[in-house]
């Protein structure tokens, strides 16, 4: 059987608008990746800014390969605009 | 002086005993702050006997995006992340340009035209690398630092495009800088 383990997803910029929330408590199976979070979060979702986003786990840039842990902070960052 | 300025100022003698001169620079003069950026007095607070040159950037609140009058701009940031990758910046500029100090701050929330919303300040005996140093903070702080800004038009507001991520963050391919882990 596989196991369940919690993370949180934050969205930032425009996906934060297109999601409607700040962020959202996701339960995961285990050994899930950060790409598996994107690919859940844009199941459903509207807007064409999911192909150029870049993730972060516990506030540092991750490859989609990173395997998650139980707590994990994966943060969902479209193209920044600061400056 | 400003608040962000006196702040800067006054955590400088507590927070830099022990480190080298690029750490001290992260430490003492980045910050994401939510007041009004004084740049001249930023800009006077780093100047030292052994600089020859201080190059600026100062980054404003423009009028218009391509044409359209734009009323304010609200930025917001992954603020812990950000704040992060700044001292990773400004510490990076050190060692790389071999510049005596940076001073990398950025202001969040809703700000008007003409406010400073960036402000690069290199400190350097001699001007090239000050300048090479100045744009390169600026150039990859705005690829690379998760701070967001909306503008708000007469008729609507959007999301700015933002500059694509370089490979390095989005291929998920290692790094030779560490930005990706």
């Amino acid at each position: 059987m596989l196991l369940a383990m919690r993370v949180r997803v934050l969205f930032f910029g425009v996906l934060r608008d297109g999601m409607g929330v700040a962020e959202r408590e996701l339960e995961v199976v285990d050994e899930s990746t950060a790409g598996d979070v994107v690919e859940i979060c844009r199941a459903g979702a509207q807007g064409g800014v999911w192909g150029s986003l870049a993730v972060a786990v516990n506030q540092e840039y991750a490859g989609r390969e990173r395997v998650l842990a139980e707590g994990d902070e994966v943060a969902l960052l479209p193209p920044v605009s600061g400056g | 002086m400003g608040d962000a300025v006196c702040k800067l100022v006054a955590s400088n003698e507590r927070m830099s005993n022990g480190l080298s001169a690029a750490e001290r620079s992260a430490v003492e003069r980045v910050a994401i702050v939510r007041e009004r950026i004084d740049a001249a007095g930023l800009m006077d607070a780093m100047k030292a006997g052994a600089d020859g040159a201080v190059c600026v950037f100062d980054g404003i609140v423009r009028d218009n995006t391509r044409g359209r009058r734009t009323l304010y701009l609200d930025y917001t940031a992954y603020e812990g992340m950000a704040l992060d990758l700044m001292r990773g910046l400004a510490a990076e500029a050190v060692a790389k340009f071999g510049v005596r100090e940076v001073a990398v701050l950025h202001r969040l929330g809703r700000l008007v035209v003409g406010e400073t919303s960036v402000l690069i300040v290199v400190a350097s005996a001699h001007r090239g690398v000050a300048f090479e140093a100045c744009r390169w903070v600026i150039d990859t702080l705005k690829k690379t630092v998760p701070i967001y800004k909306k503008e708000q038009f007469e008729d609507g507001a959007v999301w700015a495009d933002g500059e694509p991520f370089p490979r390095e963050i989005v291929g998920g391919a290692t790094s030779d800088r560490g930005l990706v882990r």
